[in-house]
This record gives structure tokens, C-alpha cells and sequence, in this order.
């Protein structure tokens, strides 16, 4: 058995307003180091199967429903649990 | 011409586009659930707007896996005109229909505003009753309306002349004011702002009518005529 743990984010290339705001707001609190921030997606799922096959089919879930790759990108890792 | 209006769980604006297009265009039309998997004995789909499935994950992202998508590409495959309002052209992005994506508004706010927008190419099957260049006022109401494709996409989309409406005071951040655009075959179109919201003037206004009346036109002829 295998967790796979996604994490999906918009492109570099794609302004998001919602870590804008939280980057502005961070600096209003005084945090004015903070040079950037990234708002992204996290999921776990837990798999059966080999490695090999495991990795395949993480990546086309990915690729077909977690992530919209017209504005995302997505990476993940897998732990055999 | 016979119109099928689809149904998705959380679909809000499915009876009101009904009741534009054959209550006032004076089509022939039905509702067609989202778990049906056929699609035929129609001329036109029609995908409206609400929060199909919740929402849930990205708008559109669950309702491109309904039963009824493997007709509805196909059917568009096959050159059938198909017309995305909304959360409806939030699914047909999302299942690869229409170029691009719609992202959160860059002010994070829903807005629910009337819009002037300018039809910018009346040569398709959803703009041939509009004047070239027509100004005309739709209400939008969304969150994520803000349209987004990568430099490449969009160059292709202007140079194929795939946008339709543009929006005058852009309200959302879409790339080059997008408010409506087609596929590149020019048989697919989704759009933000409502239509359907717009065909009597006791609602505020007839712009909208030009949209149906397009599709009317086109479909002119067509096998399932109207009872």
C-alpha cells in the first residue's frame, strides 16, 4: 500500500488573487521579509498496488482530475505505508 | 431545431435557460439530466450556469466526469452547436472543449453586475442576428469568471478570431477583456455573462435575445424541426 501525497498549484505564469492578499496582508501585520507566498491544494491517497503502477496512475489522476494543467501544476510523492 | 438544456446536481440557471429558449425564442426544448448518456434527437446543447456538483474541487471539474459528457463530446465532435453559460463554460473548459480556464476574480469578489460587452465577431452560429461591433449589456454573476490561458493559447485564439464578446470595462481580470469565446472549429461557445437573463424587458433588457435568435438561424433546417 502506498500514500501518495499531492500537492497542486497554480503556474508560475497564473497571478492568484487569494495569495496576493494573504502576502499583502502578512506585510499590514508587519511581516515585511515576506517576499512571497503560494496557495496550492493538498490531497493524500491511499493506494494498492506496485510502486511502478502506482506512480503511473497517481500521475494520470493527477493529469485528468486534481489538477487543471491549462493553470496548474502538480507533484506528489509516494510513501509505502 | 430541438434543444437539449442539461441538468447537473446544482445546476440554478438550467430552468431559466429553458424558459429563454423556448418559452421567448420559441424553440423546441427539454431538460436533459446530467445522468443521461445520449444525446440524440438534438440540434443544440445548451450547459447552464449554478454550482454543479458543489463546486467541488474546481468549478466544473466533477461535472466533466457526468454521464452525459461522453455524448456531449461526441455530439460536438460532431459539429453539433454547443453553448456553455457560466458554470457552463466553466465545464466545457474544464473537459477540454474550450481552450483555457477560469480563475477566481481578481478582486475575489462574486460579481453580480449588469455588463456592457461589445460583440466583436458576429460571423458565428451564437452572434449571426447581432450588428458587428453591437454594444449590448448582460448581467454576469460569478466568482470565477477570470479567463486565463497561456500566451501561446491565446494567440492562437486571436488569430483564429475565437472570441466573440469582449467586455467593455473588463471586471474580473480575463486576458484580453474574454467574456465569450468559441473553439476553434467555431461549433463550441462558452461565455460568463447570462444570456438567458436578458430576454424580456421586464428583466432589464432584450441583449441576450441575439444569442438564441443566432442559434436559431443556424440550426435552420435542422432534422428535428419543432412540433
Amino acid at each position: 500500500m502506498f500514500k501518495a501525497k499531492i500537492y497542486v498549484n497554480y503556474k508560475p505564469s497564473v497571478l492568484d488573487p487569494k495569495a496576493e492578499v494573504i502576502k499583502n496582508t502578512l506585510s499590514r501585520l508587519g511581516q515585511t521579509n515576506v517576499k512571497d507566498v503560494t496557495v496550492g491544494k493538498y490531497f493524500e491517497v491511499l493506494l494498492e498496488g506496485n510502486r511502478d503502477a502506482v506512480d503511473q496512475q497517481v500521475d494520470a489522476l493527477c493529469d485528468q482530475m486534481l489538477a487543471n494543467v491549462n493553470m496548474e501544476a502538480y507533484r506528489y510523492s509516494l510513501e509505502e505505508v | 431545431m430541438k434543444a437539449a438544456v442539461l441538468t447537473f446536481p446544482g445546476s440554478n440557471c438550467d430552468d431559466d435557460l429553458l424558459w429563454a429558449v423556448k418559452d421567448i425564442a420559441g424553440a423546441d426544448a427539454e431538460l436533459v439530466s446530467a445522468k443521461s448518456e445520449s444525446l440524440d434527437g438534438f440540434d443544440l446543447v445548451l450547459v447552464p450556469g449554478g454550482f454543479s456538483y458543489g463546486d467541488y474541487l474546481r468549478s466544473g471539474a466533477i461535472a466533466k466526469f457526468a454521464p452525459i459528457m461522453t455524448a456531449l463530446k461526441q455530439f460536438a465532435d460532431n459539429g453539433g452547436y454547443v453553448l456553455g453559460i457560466c458554470n457552463g463554460f466553466q465545464i466545457l473548459t474544464e473537459a477540454g472543449l474550450l481552450p483555457g480556464a477560469l480563475q477566481w476574480n481578481t478582486s475575489l469578489e462574486f460579481i453580480c453586475e449588469p455588463e456592457p460587452l461589445k460583440v466583436v465577431n458576429n460571423q458565428t452560429a451564437f452572434s449571426n442576428q447581432y450588428p458587428e461591433d453591437q454594444a449590448i449589456t448582460l448581467p454576469i454573476a460569478h466568482g470565477e469568471g477570470n479567463y486565463y490561458a497561456d500566451a501561446d493559447t491565446l494567440a492562437e485564439i486571436e488569430a483564429n478570431h475565437q472570441v466573440v464578446f469582449r467586455y467593455a470595462k473588463n471586471p474580473n481580470g480575463s486576458l484580453n477583456d474574454i467574456a465569450g469565446l468559441t473553439n476553434k472549429a467555431g461549433n463550441v461557445l462558452g461565455m460568463m455573462p447570462h444570456p438567458e437573463r436578458a430576454v424580456e424587458a421586464l428583466l432589464g433588457g432584450t441583449d441576450g435575445l441575439g444569442v438564441f435568435e443566432s442559434l436559431i438561424n443556424a440550426t435552420k433546417g435542422a432534422a428535428h424541426a419543432a412540433n
